[in-house]
């Protein structure tokens, strides 16, 4: 079962974001994220001191009856500062109902295993703080993949689009080990992958995407950005480049973006992931001209 | 029931290189993990990886840093190996295409770091753990390399001789996350465990919720004995709230800690004259906290680093993963005010028990990464040494694992000729299982079934029983409950100042737990991604691990490395040259001790006072 069917790709996609002046996406998004945030922030946080807060939590589970029918639950959890989504849910789970749900490891928004639907967006539990939200806290599985179990999604699919675009560094004059010489890479070129790098595949992108919902081959956010990552090294060859490219020009790959930025919007490692597909679309289109 | 010919168990850093290893030399090998590789909390490493690549650094001086260190708790024989191997390993995870920090020539960037004689400790931003992590399991992913994700193993398959030295591991026993399947993994040639650290028997932690202490406890109750455990590293650096770490790459970069009274206390309170912030992580740790104690704390809690006057390009350029960590979980912006920070469970530098070639006393079965003590951190991890400890002896148990011959080791395991029994110390209340009901016990049991099928078999029958045992029972203890208790007992007794007292009551509380436990239940009545259940398996784990800790911390009366112990506070090396050993012993855990190895392959490192 899935919690949202897909949305109709009605939205008209942006310029090209190098056409807008000096702000990129990325950083007009950062902006718009500060803005008005941390009066807000401050005031929230005042008004949750002592209280406890309401957290609706989707549950459903295939064997066990009373949760086949999905339901929300309601848990009121009492705040303390600097309280996360993840950190409610742990005091649910640990206090109230040990059957609730969730992946969770690192705490610390590097192992990729939390990313819920929290009011409506695709977020990392434990790197959203409950003050920051409206109550009650709405938190339901990433949309667009299988639920199994409350909170946890199937992430079969998604590991396999990563693994569609070869996601291993290929070259083939790589120096021997036992030199001790490493391959050259310019403080330039590593800043250039250093922002693709980061991805911790939670799949809030995925989820987030219109047309992964409405084209199932769709390679995705995630894997063209791990492409990506691959395609502007300089270390990898310019053969392994445009075999790169071959993979990710096919007709479910780059080419199906409609820049809608949802993905840049939800990733918490902050990845302008909408910019790396239309960059590849260049270096596409580039290669092409070659070849022709 | 699956078949390889090498079962690796867990799936962060030594794990995939123990898993790439051996499918290099030639083995049919899977990997089994509680979490899909990438979420594993090698992720979470920060620092980096020390490697002598550079002209004028040497294998030798990382060999030495590093003993000295260990505050000569170490074993030569495998200090070596990781400085010696560390350079070669390093360039391959570059030639796997790991996005390494570069200088303006093009080779990767090196920085210094706490104990180091010389800045070798090799980074991709403040998130080389990430980059080292995603490489390595990329390399899998090349290789088809079979992954069990979400696969928990509860419980390792072993023959029973009475002497552990006599035993051989067969396989091990996983139940299926998603569908509670339990069945039986066989593995023909070898098990190697790289299951992490036991950070989750502390309640501050900068461990991730999975590092359980699952591969110690198996190796545990199998028979290898756990080496070296009250040996724990509390970072100094990891945030209030939370326990999240803030790399000591800070403090590499330049970063000042200071006490309320703006004091650098490093200096100015004399605790390490030469080096400051940047002395071993347990001089800075107890630094804090006798700050903090006598009153020179922040909120009386903590102290603060500040880092502000390396300036934002700099700080954007090297450790720009520390803002976004101190703003989203401490709401600090590191580049107008400094981040509050203090000690925080890290890292187990003791473990199972092993070798230089990862092989534990039980035949067949290895151990690397944090859940081994091989040992390379002897009281006291130096950082960025665990990293190139993951890939040197991941590497190392892979092969061997799967049949290369890697010579004869130096290291001996298990007990024998060479170890003294404990004698001494008088425990406040029996360990293990001792006067316990354990029907339905977790102990690796194969009987007396001589093929390994068999063994295997029994093990999962033994394994779906428990788990029935678990599920139907309706009422009881919750392992919620019973794991809360035994982290509070450890924070409050068996933290960075130790004292008979206290330890002797964390031993006492740790017995109620066990007892507790007797009573514990499931309530999720689901066989779906049944966390409650996962979780209670490991809180058991948690009890085991959490004993030989405060058991190593009871006997061990000196103050070595980590390890400070008020009633004899000096180093005693006379009598404490030794590892701590502890065996499962069938549930009567006993204790003995082997001694260190100082010499070298070209030197004998004589101890010294260590100084910074």
């Amino acid at each position: 079962m899935s919690t949202q069917q897909a949305e109709p790709e009605s939205q008209e996609a942006p310029e090209d974001p190098e056409m807008k002046g000096t702000q990129s996406p990325q950083e007009r998004r950062l902006d718009d994220k500060d803005d008005g945030m941390v009066d807000e922030h401050a005031e929230k946080k005042a008004e949750l001191e002592g209280e406890t807060v309401l957290i609706k939590v989707f549950r459903y589970d295939p064997e066990v009856e009373g949760k086949q029918e999905p339901r929300f639950d309601d848990f009121h959890v009492p705040f303390e500062k600097g309280m996360t989504v993840l950190d409610a849910v742990m005091y649910a789970r640990d206090e109230y109902d040990s059957s609730l749900t969730f992946r969770h490891s690192c705490r610390q928004a590097v192992c990729g295993s939390d990313a819920f639907f929290v009011n409506g967006r695709q977020r990392l539990g434990c790197k959203t703080q409950i003050s920051d939200l409206e109550q009650p806290v709405r938190i339901e599985p990433l949309p667009h993949q299988e639920v199994v179990k409350d909170l946890v999604v199937d992430m079969d699919h998604f590991y396999d689009q990563m693994h569609t675009v070869e996601p291993y560094f290929q070259d083939e004059d790589t120096p021997a080990t036992d030199d001790l010489e490493e391959q050259r890479q310019s403080p330039k070129n590593r800043e250039k992958i250093k922002m693709s790098s980061r991805c911790i595949w939670c799949g809030a992108c995925m989820s987030s995407c219109n047309i992964a919902a409405g084209d199932n081959e769709y390679l995705g956010p995630a894997a063209i950005n791990k492409a990506y990552k691959f395609a502007m090294d300089d270390r990898e060859g310019e053969e392994i480049k445009e075999h790169r490219l071959r993979i990710l020009e096919q007709e479910h790959g780059v080419w199906r973006c409609q820049t809608q930025f949802s993905c840049t919007e939800v990733c918490p490692k902050d990845i302008p992931l909408t910019e790396h597909i239309q960059e590849l679309k260049r270096e596409a289109v580039k290669k092409n001209l070659k070849f022709w | 029931m699956y078949e390889h010919d090498v079962i690796v168990v867990g799936a962060g850093g030594a794990g995939l290189r123990a898993a790439i290893a051996a499918h290099e030399a030639g083995a049919d090998v899977a990997m089994v993990s509680k979490l899909h590789p990438v979420r594993s909390h090698t992720g979470a490493a920060e620092g980096g990886i020390n490697a002598a690549l550079q002209e004028g650094d040497d294998w030798e001086l990382h060999a030495y840093d590093t003993m000295k260190g260990s505050d000569y708790l170490a074993d030569a024989p495998a200090v070596e190996a990781l400085a010696q191997n560390s350079p070669e390993e390093t360039i391959n995870l570059e030639h796997w295409g790991m996005p390494f920090s570069r200088e303006d020539d093009g080779r990767v960037s090196q920085r210094p770091f706490g104990g180091l004689s010389y800045p070798r400790t090799t980074y991709a931003g403040a998130e080389t753990g990430h980059h080292l992590l995603h490489t390595m399991y990329e390399q899998v992913v090349k290789r088809g390399i079979q992954v069990y994700d979400e696969w928990y193993v509860m419980d390792l398959a072993t023959t029973d001789e009475p002497d552990p030295n006599d035993r051989e591991c067969h396989g091990v026993v996983a139940y299926d996350v998603q569908s509670g399947k339990i069945e039986g993994f066989k593995a023909n040639n070898g098990v190697v465990l790289a299951t992490g650290g036991p950070g989750q028997a502390f309640d501050h932690t900068t461990n991730a919720v999975s590092c359980t202490g699952d591969g110690h406890a198996m190796a545990y109750r199998a028979g290898a004995p756990l080496e070296d455990m009250e040996f724990i590293q509390f970072h100094p650096t990891s945030l209030p709230s939370t326990g999240v770490l803030i790399s000591e790459g800070v403090r590499g970069e330049g970063g000042i800690l200071y006490n309320s009274e703006g004091e650098r206390f490093m200096f100015e309170h004399g605790y390490a004259n030469n080096s400051g912030e940047l002395a071993s992580r347990d001089v800075v740790a107890r630094a804090e906290l006798t700050e903090v104690n006598e009153g020179r704390g922040v909120d009386d809690e903590y102290v603060h680093l500040d880092m502000r006057h390396l300036g934002e390009e700099r700080i954007m350029d090297r450790l720009e993963n520390i803002l976004h960590l101190a703003e989203d979980f401490e709401g600090v912006d590191g580049l107008v005010e400094p981040m509050p920070v203090k000690p925080g469970q890290h890292y187990a530098m003791g473990g199972i028990e092993v070798d230089e070639n990862g092989e534990s006393c039980v035949n067949g079965l290895y151990a690397a990464g944090e859940c081994a003590c091989v040992s390379v951190h002897g009281g006291n991890r130096l950082g960025g040494n665990a990293l190139p400890e993951l890939i040197v002896f991941g590497k190392r148990a892979g092969r061997h694992a799967a049949g290369d011959d890697l010579g004869e080791p130096e290291i001996r395991t298990g007990y024998g000729d060479d170890v003294e029994d404990e004698t001494d110390t008088e425990l406040p209340v029996a360990p293990g299982e001792a006067g316990l009901d354990t029907s339905g016990s977790v102990a690796a049991d194969g009987g007396v079934t001589a093929d390994a099928e068999g063994i295997l078999e029994r093990t999962v029958e033994s394994a779906r029983e428990r788990v029935d045992h678990l599920m139907e029972k309706d009422d009881g203890v919750q392992h919620a409950e019973i794991r809360a208790k035994l982290q509070k007992a450890m924070t409050d007794y068996v933290n960075v100042f130790r004292t008979e007292e206290g330890v002797k009551k964390a031993l006492k509380a740790i017995r109620e737990c066990r007892q507790e436990f007797q009573d514990v239940y499931v309530d999720d009545p689901s066989r779906t991604f049944n966390t409650d259940l996962q979780q209670t398996i490991e809180t058991r784990n948690l009890i085991d691990v959490a004993e030989t800790i405060a058991l190593g911390a009871l006997v061990r009366n000196e103050f070595r490395g980590a390890h400070w112990r008020q009633e004899n506070q000096i180093r005693d090396d006379e009598n404490w040259l030794k590892h701590t050993l502890i065996s499962w012993d069938d549930g009567e855990p006993s204790i003995f001790y082997r001694p260190v190895i100082l010499e070298g392959e070209n030197k004998t490192y004589e101890p010294k006072e260590r100084s910074y």
